[in-house]
């Protein structure tokens, strides 16, 4: 049974070292080791925090690039889309015009054409009536060599008018 | 590589099968061993540090006693026994013993007279001794062994209440107050410098390296402080964690150191600490008188005027009655789960080994096979008194934790009062936090 006695010299001793070293340790130990691991458990949330902010405003920023970069690119975009617009308008333009200037040169050219054409009939027609007169005057004399073929002539002509 | 290993387990368990046929061989003359006396020898106290891996040799410690005049005498354990030599006749091989002898102290031209009993009830106590020489004196003792039974403790000689045997004669013997710094209290020395070596490890590391998180031995104190303080002591004890935490941190460290030295097999360690249950007593009436004396009045009210139908406390105050009662058991079971379980890690251990030489008698295939099926249950057992170690001061401090916040319990008036306090409380933390914060942003 002596081991469920409690012997008293060890009792006091117990006491003693406990109560020395719970004093040594409550006014050295504990606190500062609290007081530090609280102190940093907080600076690490405060650090956590500030991390969390600067994110946040990073990712806001991020996203105020993005804007500022899509808008941009839509900016792009439209004038991009205005100058393909634009350039098939000039060339359009430049297509009618182009067409209208050859059209009035080509009716400058059938204008020219023409009259040049009825010049050349003209100028063909009197060559063929001349060319028609001297056959003509030559055929006649030809055949007016003799007087008889004269007189015959004149007769037949007058009974045309005759007739008439 | 694998059957390298299997061949080297192989040998020492060879090794361990053969050597005691040999030593069961050689000392076959003994007689059994003394099971009880061994046993009590390794959980109880002692005057004496052995030295490691001797039986003989004891390193001497200050006996401090009161004798019964009421002078308070010390000596050194070292003179409570001599060194005897005894030849064993069989096998003409002597052994050296310590063999207690009564120390003689003069002190103010008296001479007191000690000795460390053995049959006695006193036995393995240091008792101051006065011989038996008056005829009245003579009467005394026979009439009181008449009336002691006649059968001795161990059953080698008469014990009889008052009086030790020594060297074959009776002595009056009288108990004095001890307080000798014996191999448990140096013990109890040795745990508290380690203890606050330990944590002051970790108030040297802040008071360098500030807020930078310690690192390997530092650090891991640091985790275990901080899951007593985090996940036990704040989480129920809540806004009153820093009155009660310097209390129960050191009663965590200090239990658990002890129980560790406790299984260190030599001498810094080996004494059975936490299963004594003076250690055990003294930590639990300490949390009683925290517990008590730090209680709030609900805590009293509910004692003595429950919320409970007025049959039950009135008339006959049942409740009363019970809770009063439980104010002592709560305490009491904390005392005697430290000790009975650390006890009785330290007790199977113990028996584990002396199987083998209880084994011994039944001859050589018996004991080879207790060697071994001994050897590896003791070292499971002390790998499991490890966790026991931690799990038992965990346990101790985590009821603290318990029956103190029970006793600050505020009744329900006082929780809405409570409440509006913690209302206003946090929210100013938050605002100097978020002035903290801006200047940080600054």
């Amino acid at each position: 049974m002596e081991l469920f006695t409690p012997e008293l010299g060890l009792v006091f001793w117990m006491f003693i070292a406990f109560i020395i070293l719970f004093v040594v340790l409550a006014k050295w130990g504990w606190p500062v080791i609290i007081k530090n691991m609280d102190e940093r458990a907080d600076t690490i949330d405060k650090g956590v925090e500030y991390a969390k902010e600067a994110k946040a405003q990073l990712d806001s920023a991020r996203a105020d690039a993005q804007k500022f970069l899509d808008d941009a690119r839509k900016q792009q975009a439209e004038i991009l889309r205005d100058a393909a617009k634009m350039k098939s308008q000039i060339i359009e333009d430049a297509k009618k015009e182009a067409s209208e200037e050859a059209k009035k040169v080509m009716d400058a050219a059938k204008v020219s054409i023409e009259q040049s054409r009825k010049e050349a009939e003209l100028q063909f027609k009197n060559e063929v009536s001349k060319f028609s007169l001297d056959i003509a005057e030559k055929m006649v004399r030809n055949q007016l060599k003799s007087d008889k073929a004269q007189t015959e002539l004149v007769n037949k002509l007058l009974d045309e008018i005759e007739n008439n | 590589m694998n059957s390298k290993k299997i061949s080297i387990v192989l040998a020492i368990l060879a090794l361990l099968i053969m050597s005691p046929v040999k030593a069961a061989a050689s000392g076959s003359g003994e007689g059994g061993v003394n099971v009880k006396e061994i046993m009590f020898h390794h959980l109880g106290d002692g005057y004496g540090w052995e030295v490691p891996f001797s039986h003989t040799y004891r390193i001497p410690l200050p006996v401090i006693v009161r004798a019964e005049d009421g002078k308070w005498i010390c000596f050194s354990s070292s003179r409570l026994t001599e060194l005897e030599e005894e030849t064993d006749p069989a096998t003409g091989k002597t052994k050296v013993e310590a063999v207690p002898r009564i120390v003689n102290i003069d002190k103010d031209g008296k001479t007191y007279s000690f000795l460390l009993a053995h049959v006695s009830k006193h036995s393995n106590k240091v008792v101051q001794v006065f011989p038996v020489e008056t005829d009245s004196d003579r009467a005394a003792l026979q009439a009181a062994s008449d009336s002691e039974g006649a059968a001795g403790e161990y059953g080698v000689d008469k014990v009889i209440n008052g009086y030790v045997l020594y060297d074959g004669t009776y002595y009056k013997e009288y108990r004095p107050f001890d307080f000798s710094i014996t191999k448990n209290v140096l013990a109890l020395f040795i745990a508290s410098l380690i203890v606050t070596f330990m944590v002051m490890s970790v108030v040297r590391w802040y008071s360098k390296n500030g807020y930078k998180a310690p690192r390997k031995g530092t650090g891991f104190m640091e985790m275990l402080i901080g899951f007593i303080y985090v996940d036990v002591i704040k989480s129920t004890l809540h806004d009153k964690a820093n009155r009660f935490a310097p209390f129960l941190l050191t009663c965590f460290f200090f239990i658990l150191v002890m129980n560790l030295v406790g299984l260190i097999v030599i001498f810094p360690g080996g004494a059975n600490l936490t299963g004594n249950i003076a250690v055990t007593l003294v930590l639990a009436v300490m949390v009683f008188v925290v517990v008590n004396i730090k209680a709030t009045k609900h805590y009293w009210k509910e004692i003595f005027w429950p919320d409970v139908p007025l049959f039950l406390k009135f008339p006959l105050p049942i409740m009363q009655l019970i809770e009063i009662f439980g104010i002592f058991t709560k305490p009491a079971a904390l005392c005697v789960r430290l000790f009975a379980n650390m006890m009785g890690g330290h007790m199977i251990v113990i028996t584990l080994t002396l199987l083998i030489f209880i084994f011994a008698a039944f001859g050589a295939v018996a004991t080879g096979g207790s060697v071994v099926i001994s050897v590896i249950f003791s070292i499971f057992m002390l790998a499991l008194d490890v966790l026991v170690s931690f799990i038992q001061a965990f346990v101790f401090t985590l009821l603290s934790t318990l029956f103190i916040s029970m006793a600050q319990e505020n009744g329900h008036h006082e929780v809405k009062h409570g409440n509006v306090t913690h209302e206003t409380l946090p929210d100013g933390d938050e605002a100097i936090k978020k002035d903290n914060a801006t200047e940080v942003a600054l």
